[in-house]
């Protein structure tokens, strides 16, 4: 699944990079490749999203920030969920995940990785204040459904890791 | 047959919110926060789930009734979710003890949702796999250290396995709806997951040092609504503010 499965008008791209993930809101939800379609159809645009997870409450809220950004550039708009193809962290773009370790989220790695991480304990997460890959896990689930806890055995800092799906 | 399959995605959804609910019970009581923190976590997801296959499931029989209306408003008898899944939260080793059980049935059973002929499902299924193998990994976890421990958490661990064993036959036990369903291409056929369960069951018990129960007795009767006490005090709970306040709203 890459991300060309896309499908967005270009003059709608600007307009959706402004709403952000209420839970990061460093993300916009271009960037955590939340947005699947976005085409125009006469005066309506209509939308499709996907869910990180399935329980994450910032749906409902990402679904009606959307529909005010377009409102407010002069479209109506439909927002429709969808389950298929399910949403992985590959979707996340290069520039979402320079925000979200600015922001103090390390970025999830690649599944084998990311396994091995939070199975085995193996040392591939980099601390987001020191760079320092000496960390731990604390915990496989953390502030929201798509964070588990680490900890910097260098700086001590506690930072959350944005787990691969 | 729509009837049916709106029956079929009951037995779905059942269990995974009647174990949410569980689970939820512990926001604010978890043994250590990161501990109550995932359990909360693995509620939320099982929600999101339990929500996409209602709102399918609303949309089927089509007769008014609402995802909420689904979850809220049956009475007891009506809620079709295994005996396991009711069970309460006792202690931390209990809990973990059920999820491990129940996780491993769920993870092989989405496997097979996954290729259902109807694409709903499928596309919940497809979606449910990759957060039902975070939870499969932190149960497993559990039962491991607990169960590899101290002398008083091996034995909490094993009498909570030897306590719940008795209800973990009936996952695999098919009603008529079911099997109808399975002829459709639809649903799963549970009875060739068994063996494969109780092998991944097994081989972790004795990775933690545990013993898998002999017992041959097994508990049923979830699936046909017949439940053990626990599931009405569950649902008086779960039900409070609607029976209280009759469609009231956020």
């Amino acid at each position: 699944m890459t991300m060309t499965e896309q499908n967005i008008d270009k003059e709608l791209i600007p307009i959706l990079e402004q709403v952000s993930d209420p839970e990061i809101p460093v993300l916009s939800i271009m960037e955590m490749g939340v947005v699947r379609t976005a085409v125009i159809e006469n005066t309506l645009v209509k939308v499709q999203i996907t869910p990180t997870y399935s329980g994450c409450p910032a749906m409902d809220v990402i679904g009606e920030d959307i529909q005010k950004a377009l409102l407010d550039a002069g479209y109506q708009s439909e927002i429709e969920l969808i389950l298929s193809p399910a949403w992985t962290t590959d979707w996340i773009t290069p520039k979402g995940r320079k925000a979200l370790e600015e922001y103090g989220i390390a970025a999830p790695l690649d599944a084998e990785a990311d396994k091995s991480v939070l199975l085995e304990g193996q040392k591939l997460v980099k601390c987001t204040n020191c760079n320092s890959t000496n960390t731990r896990l604390v915990s496989q689930f953390g502030s929201t459904a798509c964070k588990a806890q680490f900890q910097c055995n260098d700086c001590q800092e506690p930072f959350d890791y944005f787990k691969c799906l | 047959m729509k009837e049916n399959l709106y029956k079929y995605i009951l037995g779905i959804a059942d269990n995974s919110l009647i174990l949410g609910q569980r689970l939820g019970e512990l926001c604010g009581h978890g043994p250590s926060l990161e501990t109550d923190i995932a359990c909360t976590n693995i509620s939320l997801d099982l929600f999101g789930q339990v929500r996409s296959y209602y709102q399918y499931a609303a949309k089927i029989i089509g007769d008014g009734r609402s995802e909420d209306d689904i979850a809220m408003l049956r009475k007891e008898r009506e809620y079709v979710n295994v005996l396991l899944v009711e069970q309460p939260n006792r202690d931390f080793a209990y809990t973990m003890a059920r999820q491990f059980l129940f996780d491993v049935y769920h993870l092989l059973f989405l496997n097979e949702l996954q290729k259902s002929k109807d694409v709903t499902l499928s596309a919940i299924a497809a979606k449910s796999i990759k957060e039902v193998s975070y939870h499969q990994r932190f149960s497993s976890d559990w039962v491991k250290r607990l169960g590899d421990g101290t002398e008083e958490s091996h034995q909490k661990m094993q009498s909570a396995i030897d306590g719940l064993w008795t209800y973990t036959d009936e996952l695999f036990h098919q009603t008529d709806i079911d099997k109808i369903i399975v002829s459709e291409a639809i649903g799963v056929d549970v009875t060739q997951l068994k063996e494969t369960y109780y092998n991944l069951v097994s081989e972790l018990l004795q990775e933690a040092s545990l013993s898998t129960p002999e017992s041959k007795w097994f508990q049923k009767g979830g699936k046909q609504g017949i439940h053990t006490e626990h599931l009405g005090y569950l649902l008086s709970d779960l039900q409070y503010m609607q029976r209280t306040y009759p469609n009231m709203e956020w």
